[in-house]
């Protein structure tokens, strides 16, 4: 029933003549009730077509702070990916960020990504924690600068053009050689609140760690995933966005679908990839690293609904 | 015959205490594992932890009894271990990332 589907290359290609996307981000269009994701100048006319769309950018792992030879200009490539943003045709109501904002949870780092993001000319841009935004303090210097719903906890929800988006923190909760999880807390959160939102609601769950398996060896998933799923099996569209990964890969279960996003910081491997034992910052020759951290893929899931979901490399045409 | 056990054992324990000298007890981290994964230290001996990886880790005690600050490549943390026993200890960043201090006499 489920598959896991690694981003194909040749289909990227196949795929590149649809877009003059501008932009290392993903952007998505909810058109009634069915998440969509379109090309720059696509969504402008998608948007003018439609009424009741929501348009919106996830972005992930901006690791500010992180100065080492794999990407010495971080806030350089962000800035590019803002730009781009600020450009597409139709404004996003919202811009996402899937965590590991900072690479190392200074206050100075948390502190100057906050006003990068205040650069993107959107209403709102909402986060969620990565594990680089949990060290030494826990979550404490994350939310001085990210605490959305003014109540000092990572997790949080939202309603916005008829969409409930949740945003999750899989970070800090784990048992000694595991992975991360949810922890007992915040799934007892979640459904309390779930009660509140209707089956034929379009969810969005925000999360850093893939809300799936992808790699068990390398710490790629989240341990009590399968509780958060259960409680969202039942709602008519459910797309999870996750970081953490730094490349895109995709799982379709059911009425969820799974995406995990690029990085705007350096690339990680291949999840065991040949050669490569450990998940650290991938080293590319230069001028390589703007097409690495953004590959793009479009899917569209028939069935109840569809799914179509476009990733930008930051050097594009 | 004899004197000769007599030099090897001097020779072992002049060994030894060069050894203890020369080598205070480090665990490296590299490529997301520490090297030795295990270390036994007598009480009271400090083990000092480096950070190999471009990737920053953190590592705290699974009974809580320490924990360091974020390390950043080539950062280092050092731990005093003054009672005997054995403890396990995670990367919080990383927690399959899991290695044991064996603290005896």
């Amino acid at each position: 029933m489920s598959k896991d589907r690694e981003f194909d290359p040749q289909r990227r290609q196949a795929l590149s003549c649809l877009s003059a996307w501008s932009g290392a981000a993903v952007v998505w269009s909810l058109v009634g009730g069915v998440p969509r994701a379109f090309a720059a100048d696509a969504v402008g006319r998608a948007a003018a077509k439609s009424t009741g769309t929501l348009t919106f950018v996830q972005i992930s792992d901006t690791h500010i702070g992180f100065n080492k030879p794999a990407n010495p200009d971080i806030v350089g490539g962000v800035r590019r990916a803002i730009a781009d943003i600020n450009a597409l045709p139709h404004a996003p109501a919202l811009v996402v960020h899937t965590g590991d904002v900072s690479h190392l949870s200074k206050p100075e780092e948390f502190g100057q990504a906050r006003e990068l993001l205040a650069e993107i000319r959107v209403d709102r841009v909402h986060t969620v924690p990565g594990e680089h935004d949990a060290l030494d303090d826990g979550l404490a210097g994350y939310l001085k600068q990210f605490d959305h719903d003014g109540k000092n906890r990572a997790w949080y929800s939202f309603d916005q053009g008829g969409v409930h988006f949740i945003g999750l923190s899989n970070v800090l909760d784990f048992k000694m050689g595991s992975l991360t999880s949810l922890g007992d807390e915040q799934l007892a959160w979640l459904k309390q609140d779930l009660r509140h939102v209707s089956h034929s609601t379009p969810i969005v769950v925000l999360a850093h760690i893939p809300m799936w398996t992808v790699y068990a060896q390398w710490g790629w998933g989240t341990a009590d995933a399968d509780q958060a799923l259960a409680l969202l099996k039942r709602y008519g569209s459910v797309t999870i966005l996750n970081g953490h990964i730094h490349q895109v890969l995709q799982k379709v279960e059911g009425n969820v679908a799974l995406h995990t996003a690029m990085s705007l910081a350096y690339p990680l491997p291949k999840p065991g990839q040949p050669g490569v034992g450990e998940p650290g910052p991938v080293k590319v020759p230069a001028g390589e690293l703007g097409k690495l951290i953004g590959t793009r893929e479009l899917t569209v899931v028939r069935g109840k609904h569809e799914l179509a979901m476009v990733d930008m490399p930051l050097d594009h045409a | 015959m004899k004197l000769s056990i007599l030099s090897l054992a001097l020779a072992l324990v002049a060994a030894a205490h060069a050894g203890l000298a020369a080598d205070a007890p480090t665990v490296e981290i590299r490529k997301f594992a520490f090297t030795p994964q295990e270390i036994t230290v007598a009480p009271g001996a400090k083990v000092t932890w480096i950070n190999r990886d471009e990737t920053p880790h953190q590592i705290k005690a699974g009974d809580g009894s320490f924990v360091s600050k974020a390390m950043d490549t080539d950062d280092r943390y050092e731990q005093v271990f003054a009672k005997e026993g054995d403890f396990r200890y995670v990367c919080t960043l990383h927690p399959f990332m899991t290695g044991i201090v064996h603290v005896h006499k």
